[in-house]
């Protein structure tokens, strides 16, 4: 009797068991435009890799929530070594527009959405957003304030019990 | 480049078992791919699937979600029903494609 082997199928493996309860918890603390993607871009891309997202707003990140400030978050070269401009430049008058402006349109030339758009995305994909109370006592803001896809605005000690055993980057 | 059965067809793939030449693909494999990552192909299936090989064609690179939704008309939300948990490279492997490189 002859046994013919079949190899099996080379198929991907998209390892996306129920029972696989990656967690990932980001805490976004910044409100300035370039430090408001790094947790956005995070979150897309670990929702679209089925882990169960959850962000944190606190302090100037609550800007990236914020309807008065999500669309109009800015860049600013001072205090930022990166642009390799002299820093004095920075301090002159409509400079900040001027980086802000500029670096909106790179976003958009690479087909990355703003950050309003980004944020129904992540809505869209599963994403969870949640508000800092300290920060909204703060700035005497409430939940008619932010993005209508904020569930709640909770403690910092309510955020780590949600976030139990997630992996957590903070911004 | 590794060569594997799917259903009666070989094709080429790469190391994770996407494949690698576009000519290769046809309907019928697509659905045969499908069924390899547990998904049954309904007409919306179809559309996403469609859409990825004629806009692979045209722009040179796999879509990526943002652009199946924007462009399709596809909203994002129905894409992770469509093709749960991991729907861009689901999407592209149904599709015969290789993943998107974009980040959104």
């Amino acid at each position: 009797m002859t046994t013919v082997a079949t190899a099996p199928a080379i198929v991907p493996a998209f390892d996306d068991k129920d029972d696989a309860g990656r967690k990932l918890a980001i805490i976004c603390s910044k409100g300035n435009l370039d430090m408001a993607y790094p947790g956005l871009i995070l979150a897309n891309a670990a929702l679209g890799e089925g882990v169960e997202t959850h962000l944190f707003f606190t302090f100037w990140g609550f800007d990236i929530i914020t309807k008065a400030h999500m669309g109009d978050l800015k860049f600013t070269m001072l205090g930022n070594t990166a642009t390799h401009l002299p820093q004095g430049l920075g301090g002159l008058p409509g400079m900040t527009a001027m980086a802000t402006h500029r670096m909106r349109k790179q976003i958009a030339e690479i087909g990355v959405p703003t950050v309003p758009e980004l944020l129904e995305q992540i809505v869209a994909s599963g994403g969870h957003l949640w508000a800092c109370r300290m920060s909204a006592d703060m700035m005497h803001l409430d939940e008619g304030d932010l993005h209508e896809a904020v569930e709640g605005i909770i403690s910092a000690a309510d955020f780590i019990e949600k976030t139990e055993s997630a992996q957590l980057l903070f911004i | 480049m590794p060569v594997t059965a799917i259903g009666e067809t070989q094709v080429h793939v790469d190391a994770e078992g996407f494949l690698t030449d576009y000519d290769e693909w046809d309907e019928q494999l697509g659905g045969e791919l499908a069924a390899q990552i547990g998904i049954e192909m309904t007409p919306a299936h179809w559309r996403v699937v469609r859409f990825l090989r004629t806009g692979y064609v045209e722009q040179g690179e796999t879509a990526t979600l943002r652009r199946v939704s924007m462009q399709a008309g596809i909203p994002v939300k129905d894409l992770f029903t469509l093709f749960p948990k991991k729907p861009a490279k689901k999407m592209a492997y149904v599709a015969g494609l290789p993943k998107p490189r974009g980040c959104v």
